[in-house]
């Protein structure tokens, strides 16, 4: 497989966004969506995260597929993620204390979120080179903050409507969650 | 620490508190792979496997696992069922492992399996565990298997494959779509308050 870098980063953020395409990352995308300031902290720590744990992902998949122990992928993949977010947390928190603050609980809340065990494992499966991996990865990180931070600011101004009493909460998220995916399709076909 | 009935475990886990429609966990998979019913099966029915002998295993060492480390220990014991998982799916049928790809893997961080592990088997006697963890994955396959029936027969107008709704149908595809995911979820969602409404 041999794409440009350009057109994996356009495929992750736009096309096949990781949110409304893939479906990776539900949880934070309807958890954490109801304010925007939030939606932009939890959509920076994936980012941050996502592209650590690609690049340990891609390190120890050489090194499983050198021993021949291929089996043990997933178990290592998910302590590498796990380790990887700690780090990231040690890191940001010695080199910028306010970024720190701002993330607080969402780092390591990000262990269990399945987009970056999902970037590892589909970058494994594509068998995406070191540069292609980085380019993924970037792009899903960008693509499921922007789906956030869209759901966000639709859920800002849905509290100033009035829908239906059945439909509040979670439904009424979903729905629009549907719509905003109908909306990604238009990208189809886009960087070939 | 009472132990639930067994009666008690299926109410909870099939209904009142269903870890879909209710809890809300596990949204992922039930959106992922819920475009056909044969899909959604393998999903629930594998997701049940990996919930069960992972309810079983932590039940065992519950009081060996130092609390400190147990969030880690738990999820390597759910990777290694999910790896099992993985290998039974692709010996029986290699046609539903590829459809349903990296999904399988995903399994790992299905947040019912973590729930379920800290907040009932990391606490309770095994068998207890192995019924709530049936429970749970029952109410997991069975609203899978929900999005998936109606997907793919408004999707295709079939249901497991076999045609039902006839020649003239015209198949409505944006229920096969992510987007169509998103709308039954949250019609079925509607449709669960609706009832759970009427019923108090």
């Amino acid at each position: 497989m041999n794409e440009g870098l350009a057109a994996i980063f356009l495929g992750s953020f736009l096309v096949n966004n990781f949110v409304l395409a893939y479906f990776l990352g539900i949880c934070p995308f309807l958890g954490v969506s109801g304010r925007m300031d939030t939606a932009v902290r939890m959509g920076l720590a994936v980012s941050l995260v996502m592209l650590v744990a690609s690049m340990s992902a891609y390190g120890i998949n050489q090194l499983l597929q050198a021993l021949d122990l291929e089996v043990l992928r997933l178990i290592s993949f998910v302590l590498v993620i796990a380790t990887a977010v700690q780090l990231v947390e040690l890191f940001v928190k010695k080199t910028s204390r306010p970024l720190f603050d701002a993330l607080g609980i969402f780092l390591p809340l990000i262990t269990t979120n399945c987009a970056i065990l999902g970037v590892a494992l589909f970058q494994t499966s594509r068998d995406y080179d070191f540069l292609q991996s980085l380019a993924f990865a970037a792009g899903a990180g960008a693509g499921f903050t922007l789906a956030l931070l869209l759901m966000a600011g639709l859920r800002e101004e849905l509290k100033w409507s009035n829908p239906p009493d059945l439909t509040q909460g979670t439904a009424l998220t979903l729905m629009v969650g549907g719509i905003l995916s109908m909306a990604f399709m238009g990208f189809a076909g886009l960087g070939g | 620490m009472k132990e639930p009935t067994a009666q008690e475990s299926f109410r909870q886990g099939l209904w009142t508190k269903n870890p879909v429609l209710v809890q809300l966990l596990g949204m992922c998979p039930v959106l992922a792979v819920s475009n056909s019913v044969a899909n959604a099966l393998a999903m629930g029915l594998a997701t049940s496997f990996v919930l069960v002998a992972s309810a079983l295993m932590v039940s065992w060492i519950r009081h060996w696992v130092p609390p400190s480390v147990r969030i880690a220990v738990f999820i390597l014991i759910i990777a290694t069922f999910v790896s099992l998982a993985e290998m039974l799916i692709q010996a029986v049928s290699l046609e539903v492992h590829k459809a349903l790809g990296p999904f399988i893997s995903l399994i790992v961080v299905n947040c019912i399996i973590l729930g379920q592990a800290e907040s009932f088997a990391s606490k309770h006697p095994p068998l207890p565990s192995v019924i709530d963890a049936f429970s749970r994955g029952s109410g997991f396959t069975l609203a899978i298997l929900a999005m998936g029936a109606i997907r793919e027969l408004l999707g295709k107008g079939s249901l497991l494959g076999y045609n039902v709704l006839g020649e003239h149908f015209l198949p409505w595809v944006v229920f096969l779509l992510p987007g169509g995911g998103f709308f039954v979820l949250g019609f079925l969602l509607m449709l669960y308050h609706r009832y759970q409404r009427e019923a108090r």
